[in-house]
């Protein structure tokens, strides 16, 4: 059973249209994230689950119940804000025995459960402190325990990792994985940061201008990308885009410098479309480009490149050996790994992704048919 | 962010600052310079010829029970308008905040009465607590005697109160508005997502989050009451009945211009004075410094 169910929800302020008809169905238990760039109505759609902003159209569901007319508190929801909201004037143990207390529990009861909390969170010696007097990971872990403390059904998080520097974002992910595999509530968190998304999440819901652009595990979303948004915004470094035409035969694509590219299986599209392949999966080959940049990213070098119809094209090199500024390579976008857009619209251009690995395997490895005129 | 003008002419700037601190000398450190050497002398009610006596003005004061009796009603009118302004005016303020829309119309509306001058008040409150045309006549209708703040000191007080807070509350009210508006809402959304309801966060988290303003508010509403309530009393109660109302400005007033004490005027303008900086500077020290929440 989903645990939380959107059905046709719109939020509209004035004229603009901020959340536009989402349906969505999260499942009971998962850590649901939802990504997008700023603006796309992505907290908005979540503040309306928590109740803090009305609901223009549609129904929100928890647990089974219509929640639109409930006010927060009946909602079963906690949520962890952006900054944090921690009361500036009670201390940590307030901060956190708050919920409680307005729930009437009696001070022994309250006492026992901050505790319990503090402890999960390696907040105890910090109970008599004041929010003024912590550092952001700490206030941080607070405002998460604010939110555990009354058990809920759903957590909700609203950009919780964004005011926290590099090092700590990653360590503060960890610990909210831990979490929630922990307290086994469903989690739903809010961010505009693709490496946290894919992360932490079981279910991905990727978010563009008040719609849903595509929802399903990081692995689905980020191996096929259901629209030239979803591809270019999931991915660091982001996914090659190049112009291209399919030929009238259907099964090769010709890329603006004249270089053809053979299709693992015809598509029924003809003219225009947008080629896309991540930079792990361009591989070495007959390809001319010349290299312009290259970032070194530890691990491995970033090669930025410039095919010969001047089209830009980014790929992974070993950080050992990165070609030089300057130098001329040959590379090879393997079939298997091309994405096919409709420059358009944007949405995808089917390509049978089980098909083209039975063929590669069966034409013994994923060997390249490219050609150069 | 620092931010200051830079003059070619080092004579300028005080050229510029000149008009101001002529008229802060002539109608400030002048008068107050004089009062302080009245309180020491003893003034001739018709001029010509003073006689330094030292500190025997502040001796015959501090000696007099109408004196005492003048610092008590003042404290009381103090102390009263002031409660009564805050509270009315923290109402007011959390009122309007909840319903954040006009809540900038309202605010503006809400300030005039502050603009309105402290005698044009009295008046008009004279008129809604007349005993036989006011407010209260009807009460007189039924118990002929109820309500007479001519004749009743505690009657003539409360409708001395009522007017100063009347005016205070605007002033208090823009405060507190300002204060509960830098309120981050992300604050009231915790609370309300933690089960609190409106009254709930007004309690625990409005009302605390306000003590700064709440201080700075007391100690402003307490100096206010103090210096400024000169125009209310002279119209609505001249000082009466019986002294019931004569507060301390007033009673400066009645001593120097109608009973020609010139001397013993000075002298309690001076008390009244210090009584005023003591309160500034517990503002400055304990009030500015200490009541933020970081």
């Amino acid at each position: 059973m989903a645990a939380i169910e959107l059905t046709g929800v719109s939020k509209t302020y004035g004229t603009n249209m901020a959340v536009r008809e989402v349906d969505l169905a999260l499942p009971e238990g998962a850590f649901v994230v939802i990504l997008g760039p700023s603006g796309c109505g992505k907290s908005t759609l979540l503040r309306m689950v928590a109740g803090l902003e009305a609901i223009n159209a549609g129904e929100l569901r928890i647990g089974g119940a219509r929640m639109n007319e409930r006010e927060p508190k009946d909602r079963g929801c906690a949520m962890v804000f952006q900054n944090y909201a921690l009361y500036p004037h009670m201390s940590v143990a307030e901060n956190i025995g708050y919920p409680l207390k307005v729930a009437g529990l009696s001070r022994a009861e309250r006492k026992a459960r901050v505790a319990e909390v503090a402890g999960a969170l390696e907040l105890a010696p910090l109970l008599d402190r004041r929010p003024g007097q912590l550092s952001g990971g700490q206030r941080q872990r607070v405002a998460i325990g604010r939110a555990m403390v009354r058990h809920p059904k759903v957590f909700l998080f609203d950009e919780p990792l964004s005011n926290l520097d590099a090092k700590l974002r990653v360590q503060m992910r960890l610990e909210l994985r831990r979490l929630h595999e922990r307290l086994g509530a469903t989690s739903v968190l809010v961010t505009h940061d693709q490496q946290e998304a894919m992360t932490l999440a079981d279910h991905l819901v990727v978010m563009n201008a008040g719609r849903i652009e595509q929802q399903g595990t990081p692995r689905e979303v980020y191996a096929r990308p259901a629209s030239l948004f979803v591809a270019g915004f999931l991915g660091a470094p982001a996914m090659n885009l190049l112009p291209a035409e399919v030929l009238a035969s259907g099964d090769t694509v010709r890329l603006i410098d004249g270089t053809l590219l053979r299709l693992p299986e015809p598509v029924e599209r003809r003219g225009a479309v947008m080629l896309g392949i991540r930079p792990e999966h361009v591989a070495a080959g007959g390809l001319a480009a010349k290299v312009e940049m290259v970032e070194d990213l530890g691990a491995s070098a970033l090669v930025h490149a410039r095919l010969a119809g001047l089209a830009p094209l980014a790929f992974h090199s070993p950080a050992e050996a990165p070609p030089l500024r300057g130098a001329e390579v040959g590379l090879d976008l393997p079939p298997s790994r091309l994405h096919l857009f409709d420059p358009a619209g944007g949405a995808r251009l089917p390509l049978g992704v089980g098909q083209i690995r039975q063929r590669a395997r069966a034409e013994g490895g994923l060997s390249v048919t490219s050609a150069s005129l | 962010m620092e931010r200051r003008a830079t003059f070619r002419s080092p004579l300028l700037p005080w050229l510029l600052v000149l008009p101001q601190l002529l008229i802060i000398f002539v109608f400030f450190y002048w008068p107050t310079g004089e009062a302080f050497h009245w309180a020491f002398t003893l003034e001739q009610p018709w001029g010509g010829g003073r006689q330094w006596v030292g500190w025997q003005n502040f001796q015959e004061i501090f000696s007099s029970s109408a004196y005492w009796s003048s610092v008590r009603v003042s404290l009381f009118y103090a102390f009263g308008t002031s409660a009564v302004a805050i509270f009315i005016a923290l109402l007011l303020a959390l009122f309007i905040d909840r319903e954040v829309r006009g809540s900038r119309g309202w605010g503006v509306a809400l300030i005039w009465p502050y603009a309105i001058a402290a005698p044009a008040i009295g008046m008009i409150f004279r008129f809604v607590f007349d005993p036989r045309a006011g407010v209260f006549s009807a009460l007189n209708a039924l118990w002929p005697g109820a309500w007479n703040p001519a004749l009743n000191g505690a009657h003539a007080m409360l409708m001395l109160i009522l007017a100063g807070a009347w005016q205070l509350v605007a002033y208090n009210f823009v405060f507190f508005l300002a204060g509960l508006q830098s309120i981050p809402r992300s604050l009231t959304e915790a609370a309300a997502m933690d089960g609190a309801g409106p009254m709930r966060r007004m309690r625990d988290l409005q009302v605390p989050l306000l003590a700064p303003t709440f201080f700075f508010l007391v100690v402003i509403n307490l100096t206010d009451s103090f210096t400024n309530s000169f125009g209310l009393v002279d119209i609505m109660t001249a000082g009466g009945p019986a002294r019931a109302t004569e507060i301390m400005v007033y009673k400066i007033y009645a001593d120097g211009f109608k009973g020609l004490d010139y001397s013993g005027a000075a002298a309690q303008s001076i008390v009244l004075m210090g009584l005023v900086i003591l309160l500034t500077v517990i503002q400055f020290r304990f009030v500015e410094r200490k009541m933020h929440y970081r």
